[in-house]
């Protein structure tokens, strides 16, 4: 997936309430806490110097506690909420700088929001509440019907149409919001806390429905969420919002690698990290390598061997490839058998598995517990970065924190 | 210790009331025009509805009501407005009733008229909402008796002028119910429509007024009884209709002539409550 294309860039964002809010800069200018200039002049400061980028086609988690101004933020990306100061620039234009008329234009065609209350019209059917948008866009009703029951399928929802969302589930009446937002066929989803007042199953089904239809086709999601686990599941980056301010943007990985302070950490705290810790994080080079350039030879490799107290070999070209593996009983087989046309390839291990770099932990597990030696790790490109063994793995298993701390302290160091 | 000696409480120190008098006076002399011009539609609107409804035969206002209440409710409701109405007219109250009717009609198209636009603006404006609050208290708590006299003097008595006191009198609950029902939709709502892309009268039109509309109708429910409140003070300066023999009653002591006058005026309450209620409730 390439995500490298900047849809949305958010730079210094401000939003400030209270009148004359002009005032408040100065004071955060001169480093005064929000506490601080709350008292002072009355105006809470909502969102303060947020500013980062949405790459194209990706999920990106806005993640805080409630208070955190996270919704506020959603807010000033289309402008429900006017911000202070700052630039929101979607494919190169600035939303803060547009006109009304170019604004609904904007609401109409690019970007369309989902609610945590749903926020469905309860005098409009299934139907009419998922066609809402095309009708505003003036869409003539034979198409913005059809548009909408496409959108209604999409989710699940044929043969509702007709319903009053009050006789639908929670679960369904989301359902019936995300259908409205996707028949407008948007480049740029807002959804704002879509799932929380979902219970925690039909959370979990919502969000692997998202995650279908981002498949099937690749939208830009701004997701707004409390839930670290809904983040982790579905974000490709999260930002981290603490008493308004964006601490810290990344991946689940870099983040728990290296969070930006105690307050990030301490959202990553219950996680289980085996979800997110990739081979990349575990890998060892503790094993014996040997380069072989012409064949190799047999009673060399027994020797190195031995002397390296391990059971087991890798044998890599010059350039770091992987030609196989061998093990002192497989040596010793070959060399007992047939000593006199014997070559050390005869000798290689069956059925040896390779992970890549970036596997996750939970996804690995069948893999190492299967495989007849430690399972060699190879980069992209197919170089060879060291081994995994089960009872390293297993060691992870059982105290994963303690691998994340060591990763932290040598990310510090 | 303090008594009426030491401080003269029964002699008005502000002469308000001749300021007022002398206002309503130069009021009557410059701008008798303006006034006939505010007159002009009530009593265009009202000579319509009491000739058309007099003209009609009196069995098509029953069935249409009939009809109405069957519609609006059901068969019960059916029965009643028939019985009702049936009974008016056999006790020969047929005309002022019809005249009655359409006083109220009148005065409830002026109310809606105004009150349902002011009402929107009030709910969505709350400086607005604070500014006319109390004008509206003052308009629904000023005893009749006080402006029957200014309106009588700016626009001549009968039944126009009785339906321009009954608007000032049932107009405020439907400017008030209008404005809750505004601001009563909710705020994720109409967030909702403006991240679709609506404008402010696509929010106002298709979201705001249609989810108002039973509070609406219940407003509008409160001005109907409120305008046929006023039918009996309105036939004090001359109006016609089920007032007038109930004044008149009062006047010659016919009690049962006043009792026979204020039955029809309970009747049609009732029945216009009902209908207009259960169209709210629906």
């Amino acid at each position: 997936m390439d995500f490298q294309k900047e849809k949305v860039v958010v730079k210094n964002l401000y939003k400030i309430f209270g009148s004359k809010s002009n005032r408040a800069f100065a004071l955060l200018e001169q480093g005064h806490s929000k506490e601080d200039i709350y008292q002072k002049t009355g105006l809470t400061i909502g969102v303060q110097d947020a500013s980062f980028t949405v790459h194209e086609g990706e999920i990106f988690v806005v993640m805080g506690l409630s208070g955190s101004g996270k919704s506020t933020l959603v807010r000033m990306l289309n402008r429900l909420i006017e911000p202070n100061a700052g630039s929101v620039i979607v494919d190169g234009k600035d939303v803060t700088q547009m006109s009304h008329d170019e604004l609904v234009q904007f609401r109409l065609h690019n970007m369309s929001m989902v609610f945590q209350s749903f926020a469905l019209m309860p005098h409009q059917t299934v139907l009419e509440n998922t066609a809402f948008g095309l009708k505003l866009a003036g869409i003539d009703e034979e198409q913005r019907n059809r548009r909408a029951k496409e959108a209604l399928k999409q989710v699940g929802l044929d043969g509702w149409e007709n319903a009053s969302p009050s006789q639908l589930s929670g679960g369904m009446q989301q359902r019936v919001g995300l259908a409205r937002a996707l028949a407008v066929d948007p480049d740029i989803m807002l959804m704002d806390e879509a799932f929380s007042a979902l219970d925690p199953l039909i959370r979990a089904e919502m969000q692997d429905e998202l995650l279908k239809l981002q498949q099937q086709h690749q939208r830009t999601i701004i997701f707004i969420s409390h839930d670290l686990d809904e983040a982790l599941r579905i974000g490709d980056r999260i930002a981290i919002m603490q008493d308004g301010v964006v601490v810290q943007v990344g991946t689940a990985d870099e983040i728990l690698r290296s969070p930006a302070n105690d307050y990030v950490r301490s959202f990553f705290k219950g996680v289980d990290p085996t979800g997110i810790l990739t081979t990349r994080d575990i890998v060892r080079n503790n094993h014996p390598t040997l380069i072989i350039t012409k064949g190799g030879n047999i009673p060399a490799t027994q020797e190195y061997l031995s002397t390296s107290d391990r059971d087991y070999c890798y044998l890599l070209t010059p350039d770091k490839k992987l030609l196989g593996v061998v093990s002192t009983e497989s040596l010793r087989e070959v060399a007992e058998l047939a000593s006199a046309t014997a070559r050390l390839s005869d000798a290689y291990l069956q059925d040896v598995p390779t992970l890549g770099l970036h596997d996750v932990l939970t996804d690995i597990q069948p893999v190492v517990a299967s495989s007849p030696c430690p399972v060699p790790v190879l980069d992209d490109e197919g170089n060879f970065k060291g081994v995994i063994s089960k009872s390293r793995f297993l060691r992870i298993l059982h105290k994963p924190e303690r691998i994340i701390h060591s990763v932290q302290e040598a990310h510090y160091a | 210790m303090l008594s009426g000696d030491f401080i003269p409480l029964d002699e008005s120190m502000i002469p308000l009331s001749e300021w007022i008098s002398d206002a309503i006076n130069w009021l009557v002399i410059n701008f008798r025009d303006v006034f006939q011009v505010i007159k002009a539609p009530v009593e265009v609107t009202l000579n319509a509805l009491t000739t058309g409804l007099n003209a009609l035969p009196f069995y098509i206002p029953i069935i249409v009501i009939t009809l109405l209440a069957w519609r609006a409710s059901g068969k019960r409701l059916a029965a009643f407005s028939f019985a009702a109405f049936t009974l008016i007219a056999c006790l020969g109250l047929w005309e002022a009733t019809m005249t009655t009717l359409a006083m109220v009609l009148a005065s409830v198209m002026f109310c809606a008229g105004i009150g349902i636009p002011v009402g929107v603006l009030a709910g969505r404006n709350p400086m607005f909402e604070t500014a006319i609050r109390p004008v509206l208290d003052a308009m629904q708590t000023t005893p009749a008796f006080v402006y029957l006299v200014p309106i009588v003097m700016l626009f001549s008595i009968g039944n126009t002028a009785g339906v321009l006191a009954t608007i000032i009198f049932a107009l405020p609950p439907i400017i008030r119910l209008t404005c809750l029902g505004i601001r009563q939709v909710h705020p994720e709502l109409i967030e909702a429509a403006q991240a679709f892309g609506a404008s402010e009268f696509q929010v106002l039109w298709q979201v705001q007024l249609p989810l108002a509309l039973p509070t609406i109708l219940a407003g509008l429910n409160q001005t109907i009884m409120m305008a046929l409140s006023m039918v009996v003070i309105a036939a004090l300066i001359g109006a016609g209709g089920l007032g007038s023999p109930v004044v008149l009653g009062l006047n010659t002591l016919d009690t049962g002539r006043a009792a026979v006058g204020g039955l029809a005026i309970v009747l049609l309450a009732v029945i216009l409550d009902r209908i207009t209620q259960s169209m709210a409730n629906k």
